[in-house]
């Protein structure tokens, strides 16, 4: 699956020598963001070989860089192409770009355009200016929605490893016979499991900003125990029994570490946290949170041997 | 709307008045206001807020700003961590410096066609 676009100069709308030149990156959707934002007005379009990565992620792995950028400029012959000696990078391009260097090795001024394509044209009309808001990287609830199915496809790709053999142990432990102990102790655990994703790839990114604590595995906790007790609270558990109280309390265990986990795996997908940042909060939380899911699970087999 | 802000006291971002020229291009590049001018030299305003994404080092061209530059998302740490390289996965912390590394890094993301 690959949504690139060739690399190379393109036009939009009937540039000319004089017209701006606005670099991306090659994969499609970052191109045709450029080309929606610019419509009705001629420029250039210089499009960098990023291996159909998007800019900021390509500029922090430096594909979108400095070599590619000054590599390119060259092969497209953009100093006959144009007349002036300027080019507009998106400013998330920045961590990959180095302006300085790019002057020193083609003669081309970088000037840094707003973060998002569509404030361009307001950008181009202020004569190449940009507003402090333009500046600014945000994360707004519409873009964390967009980031939860990315989250849930690589926790069900765990889950479709982990339910089943929940379901196993519940039929093969159990104190009935296998499909009365899969079917009762079983689905419970796999909507226990569920809950905790729930919790922690859905509720955690889509509430981040009013969920208590910075560290991501504290948001996700949080959410997790709130989820623990409605699940409890719904769940047909034998609560009368020790065994049932057990398994009540695994579950309090379960949930909030596996929920933690993944909303600290969230961090890849935010967009202001840093890696120093995220190495502190995993020296911390990894460790609880394995231990944490493992107590739950002992606690939970426990359970099935004694009812 | 305030900026979201991760751990406070973590970043490893530096900032050397003596060697700034006051180009102002850290300020403008920075994502998170990290950074702004006050006068003739930048400072630093936020410093909690910076993710380390490495924008104002790479086009500082005193290296009066530095910061060791890196991508803060746990899968990638725990995919370091287990020895994987990005050829099993998107997310793969590679030391920069190392242009093997860094070449071998964009051969195999086309592979993954990933991120």
């Amino acid at each position: 699956m690959h949504y690139s676009v060739e690399p190379g100069l393109y036009a939009v709308g009937s540039p000319d020598g004089g017209s701006p030149v606005l670099v991306t990156a090659n994969y499609k959707l970052s191109f045709d963001k450029l080309r929606q934002a610019i419509s009705g007005r001629d420029a250039w379009v210089l499009v960098l070989e990023t291996k159909g990565i998007n800019v900021w992620c390509a500029a922090g792995k430096g594909t979108f860089g400095t070599t590619e950028l000054v590599e390119r400029i060259e092969s497209c012959r953009l100093a006959e192409v144009i007349s002036h000696r300027r080019i507009i990078i998106p400013q998330l391009g920045a961590p990959g770009v180095s302006a300085h260097r790019v002057k020193k090795l083609s003669g081309f001024e970088v000037v840094y355009g707003p973060i998002k394509a569509r404030d361009l044209p307001a950008f181009l009309d202020a004569g190449c200016k940009a507003t402090s808001e333009m500046r600014l990287k945000t994360f707004p609830v519409g873009e964390r929605i967009v980031l939860i199915p990315v989250e849930l496809v690589a926790a069900l790709k765990s889950l479709a490893l982990i339910l089943p053999i929940l379901f196993l142990v519940a039929g093969l432990v159990g104190p009935g016979s296998f499909w009365n102990n899969a079917s009762n102790y079983g689905i419970r655990a796999i909507l226990g499991v569920s809950t905790a994703v729930f919790a922690g790839a859905i509720l955690s990114p889509l509430l981040l900003p009013w969920l208590p604590g910075r560290a991501f595995s504290c948001k996700g906790l949080s959410m997790g125990l709130l989820a623990t007790l409605v699940f409890v609270g719904l769940g047909k558990f034998a609560a009368a029994s020790l065994a049932g109280k057990l398994e009540v309390l695994s579950w309090f265990f379960m949930i909030p570490a596996v929920s933690a986990y993944l909303a600290m795996n969230f961090t890849g997908a935010s967009t202001y946290t840093s890696l120093s940042g995220v190495k502190k909060e995993m020296r911390l939380a990894l460790p609880l949170e394995i231990a944490t899911g493992t107590v739950g699970l002992g606690l939970w087999v426990a359970s099935l041997f004694m009812a | 709307m305030s900026q979201l802000v991760y751990l406070k006291d973590v970043t490893t971002l530096q900032f050397n008045p003596k060697k700034c020229i006051g180009c102002g291009l850290c300020a403008v590049v920075c994502p998170h206001a990290v950074v702004s001018m006050n006068g003739k030299k930048a400072h630093i305003v936020d410093r909690d807020a910076c993710m380390e994404c490495g924008a104002c080092a790479q086009n500082c061209p005193t290296q009066a700003i530095t910061v060791s530059a890196g991508v803060g998302c746990a899968a990638a740490v725990i995919n370091s961590m287990l020895g994987r390289d990005s050829s099993s996965c998107c997310c793969v912390i590679e030391p920069k410096t190392s242009q093997a590394a860094s070449a071998k890094c964009n051969e195999n993301s086309k592979k993954a066609g990933c991120c």
